[in-house]
């Protein structure tokens, strides 16, 4: 791991006097080139559409509570400005569905933590001034807004049976190609090109800033575990994306211009889709959670106080669940009708990556075995993302197995087990990198003791939300559905009202925020102490405009 | 390091035996509803006193039956979703059996103490490794021994998920004989249709009974015959029990999936591709599932009803639809009532 050469006082003095010249309003938020400054951006608008997404699933466990369709015909008929049929408010649950989906991955997730913490903290964490490509990284933010909007402009243009795209987020052909008239998923396939674009582009600066950027000394052994979790979520986007890109371009084809790559009837085939899209889809799973992996290795060596235990075993553990990650996709595809011997691959190949990912969680354990830890709110989510991590893992062990996964594949069970690695897992590592960063971007700590609630309701919350999903996806509940029989009652109450009480935790985080922006405790360089040891608590809290000026060494 | 040793042990006790005997012994509790094994014939008249509209001029009954043929009335909480059930539904297929046996032997115990020892694990931290219990922390970072332990043992937890699993997929895999039963299933958005190519090739099709409430009056409407709503439909798939069944799917229009939870069965129906696997359910008895593939507006009201039949009772049927067993006779579809089902996508259409 690294250890810091250069003593904190040496850098500022030099930061201070002419770099800290911040441009005017319109030019430093608009125009940014500064790596903070975009990765604030990115954090604001993740929330932003954190809110949204969060907001539609609020609805969907509303209409979910009961047996029965309750509200989805008045929202339809809101959306559409007149009474809208049965059938269009079953297109507004699809609507729903494909929203929460898309806004979540690529607005929520993505931009968080690669955006956001990884703009942040990997030129601070490798001592370097800023990214490579200041202005790309600027462009990056701004076409995933743009796509924002592409994708919630979506939702008022025809989608086939009413507005919006309801495809599902994987967007299946023929369903998205001949089953879908109406502009509404060609702006949903532009929204995703847009989204796309921006993340290769992210992930050519981060490659190159990290390859090139490193301060002196630092070699790839002794960069942060964060920063190598940036570095194989980089090369996963920019291998993935382009598989997605072309994917929706032969939508697009097919849907616009009589291609026939998806239709049966003019000798192309549904299922090359599934194919192209998991190809993207599967690392795009590890895209979202390797820089969670990263930030929760840093948390756990500071409030251990020790360093990571089998800091080059973590490192390459993430490289293998890279790798692998991209020869497993078709185990989302098991029911597609493939031959036995791919399934039985398929099966395998994916048990294979519990292999690096254990390694991940028994080596974060003997981090904090032997240290001295402090049980702060970072801590606390940290801790939390280990269990409920390894809860979701598990299950994604049972559905490799392609035989049981004839049962569960498309249930709740499904939905549960995705929630758990992302819902309790990625969502949990942002929190946890957000309690542990926000003092050193803004300048003020979080409450601790709002943290520490926030975390115990949420975690409550979350687990009463998910955990019944299991039991539901086994007695064969089918997911994508608005209404179900009388027998799925009873877990589908529990989990809306798992829905209210994470509410309530998500509520206390942002009177948390406001509260400490407002009159939080001020934050000193390094407000962790000794276990703290990465660059970025070298310098003051919130850094100067432009750091580093004159680079640190790593011996 | 002892703790490792305990699971070790435990996964070894767990495992090994059951793969021994995995298919020899049939792992599954014998099924435990003998009610279901004399299917019950509910009444039509009874149980439905509303249909009496005029039967001479419309085929159609106000409670699917027909000549010789009367719906079988599903038992509470076979086949079908239990309220507050945690557990996968009743098996009615030996596949199923021995899946729903590895789950719950194999898989579930693994993982629940895989989960339960991180949780002890990072539990005895915060009792023994908090700031006050250990003032000052180690600097171990290294300990090859405990990496290349937690290396291995999970790559032999999950050889031993790998033997049954793979052996389950082979027999799931095993092709039905050339004397089974064809059913050629077909995703429509957003109904189904049953085709029975060996028996003379007629399509039954099938959509969700509505409530009687949600019906114009004279249309049927579902009844406790039929099914649990969101789950009942107007024509079931009959098949016969005890003998293997080769169910191909395809799809008119989008992708569809044909799945059904007590029979551990699950496949894709894609245009342009005809998929098959066979099946053979142990058990007569009604059997629900549901569309399981996103197929548009109404994906989650294109429910599933596969009746499974005594194999007289099921050429009956056969004999009812108008439809032939193989090897007899060339039989006079006109001396047949015709099919009920004709109207029922129109049916559908006025939702």
């Amino acid at each position: 791991m690294t250890t810091i050469a250069a003593t904190g006082a040496d850098l500022h003095a030099h930061d201070h006097h002419d770099a800290d010249h911040k441009p005017g309003f319109f030019a430093r938020w608009f125009m940014s080139t500064n790596h903070k400054d975009i990765g604030t951006l990115y954090l604001i608008f993740a929330i932003f559409a954190g809110i949204v997404g969060g907001a539609i699933s609020g609805l969907m466990r509303l209409e979910l509570a009961e047996p029965g369709i309750q509200y989805l015909q008045s929202w339809a008929s809101m959306m559409a400005g007149k009474d809208a049929s049965m059938d269009e408010a079953y297109h507004m649950w699809n609507v729903l569905i494909t929203a929460h989906g898309l806004i979540m991955v690529f607005f929520m997730v993505m931009p968080a933590i690669i955006g956001g913490f990884g703009n942040w903290f990997v030129p601070l964490m490798i001592g370097a001034p800023d990214m490579a490509f200041p202005r790309m990284n600027n462009i990056s933010f701004w076409l995933t807004v743009v796509a924002f909007i592409m994708l919630l402009g979506s939702s008022f243009v025809p989608g086939g049976t009413g507005l919006g795209a309801g495809t599902g987020w994987t967007v299946y052909a023929p369903l998205s190609t001949s089953g879908s008239v109406g502009p509404a998923v060609d702006m949903a396939i532009f929204s995703l090109h847009l989204a796309g674009a921006a993340s290769i582009l992210g992930a050519i600066n981060f490659i190159t800033t990290i390859f090139n950027m490193r301060a002196p000394g630092m070699t790839l052994h002794k960069m942060p575990l964060f920063v190598w979790s940036v570095l194989v979520t980089a090369f996963l986007l920019l291998l993935a994306l382009p598989v997605l890109a072309a994917a929706i371009t032969m939508l697009l084809v097919d849907r616009n211009f009589g291609g026939a790559f998806f239709d049966a009837a003019a000798g192309g085939d549904p299922v090359l889709y599934q194919h192209l899209f998991w190809f993207f889809g599967h690392p795009e799973v590890y895209i979202m959670i390797l820089p969670g992996f990263g930030i929760i290795s840093q948390i756990v060596a500071t409030f251990s106080r020790k360093p990571v235990f089998g800091y080059l075993g973590m490192a390459y553990a993430m490289v293998a669940i890279g790798v692998v990650g991209f020869v497993v996709w078709a185990h989302h595809m098991f029911t597609t009708g493939m031959s036995v011997d791919m399934k039985m691959y398929f099966t395998a190949a994916t048990m294979v990556i519990a292999v690096p990912t254990g390694i991940k969680i028994f080596s974060w354990i003997a981090t904090m075995w032997g240290g001295s830890v402090s049980f702060k709110t970072p801590m606390v989510w940290a801790m939390g993302f280990i269990f409920m991590f390894t809860v979701g893992g598990v299950t994604g062990v049972v559905l490799a197995n392609g035989g049981l996964d004839d049962n569960l594949h498309d249930t709740y069970y499904v939905v549960a087990h995705f929630h758990y690695v992302l819902s309790l897992g990625a969502v949990f590592s942002l929190f946890a990198g957000f309690y542990y960063w926000f003092g050193k971007m803004s300048g003020r700590q979080l409450n601790e003791f709002l943290g520490h609630l926030h975390f115990w309701i949420f975690f409550i919350g979350v687990n009463v939300l998910f955990f019944p999903m299991h039991f539901l996806g086994n007695s064969g509940m089918p997911r994508r559905y608005p209404d179900y029989p009388e027998a799925f009652a009873y877990w589908n109450g529990v989990a809306s009202m798992g829905y209210a009480i994470m509410g309530v935790g998500v509520i206390i985080f942002f009177i948390n925020v406001i509260w400490s922006l407002a009159a939080g405790r001020r934050a000193e360089e390094n407000y962790w102490g000794e276990g703290a040891t990465t660059l970025e608590w070298t310098l003051t809290s919130p850094p100067p405009y432009h750091q580093f000026e004159t680079l640190p060494v790593i011996k | 390091m002892n703790m490792l040793k305990k699971f070790l042990i435990v996964f070894a006790a767990m495992t090994i035996p059951s793969l021994v005997t995995a298919q020899a012994a049939n792992p599954a509790p014998a099924p435990l509803t003998k009610e279901i094994a004399a299917p019950v014939v509910a009444n039509p008249a009874a149980a439905a006193p509303e249909a009496a509209a005029p039967a001479a001029a419309a085929p159609k009954s106000m409670d699917g039956s027909l000549p010789g043929y009367t719906p079988m009335k599903p038992t509470e909480g076979i086949g079908m979703p239990k309220p507050k059930e945690i557990d996968f539904q009743e098996q009615f297929s030996d596949n199923g059996q021995y899946a729903k046996w590895i789950n719950n032997a194999i898989l579930l115990p693994i993982i629940t103490i895989i989960s339960l020892f991180v949780l002890g694990l990072l539990l005895s931290v915060v009792v023994r490794f908090n700031r006050r219990a250990n003032p000052v922390p180690s600097k171990t970072t290294h300990n090859t021994f405990i990496e290349i332990v937690w290396t291995l043992i999970p790559v032999l937890i999950l050889l031993g998920i790998a033997y049954p699993s793979l052996d389950l997929l082979a027999k799931q895999f095993k092709p039905a004989p050339a004397d089974a039963v064809t059913v050629k299933v077909t995703g429509y958005q957003w109904y189904w249709g049953y085709t029975y190519p060996d028996h003379g090739g007629f399509e039954v099709v099938s959509n969700m009974l509505k409530n009687k409430e949600d019906v114009a009056p004279g249309e049927r409407f579902r009844t406790e015959n039929d099914g649990p709503a969101q789950l009942a439909v107007d024509n079931r798939m009959v098949v016969p029990a005890g003998v293997p069944i080769r169910i191909q799917t395809t799809a008119a229009d989008v992708i569809h999936a044909f799945a059904v939870p007590s029979l551990w069965f699950k496949l894709d129906a894609v245009p342009g591709r005809l998929n098959e696997k066979s099946l053979t359910i142990t058990k007569p008895g009604v059997y629900f599932g549901q569309c399981s593939e996103l197929c548009g507006a109404r994906h989650g009201f294109m429910p599933i009803a596969v009746e499974a039949l005594p194999p007289e009772k099921f050429a009956a049927w056969v004999k009812a639809q108008g439809g032939k067993m193989p090897g007899e006779a060339e039989a006079a579809p006109a001396a047949t009532p015709a099919p009920t089902n004709d109207a029922a996508p129109a049916a559908a259409a006025t939702k």
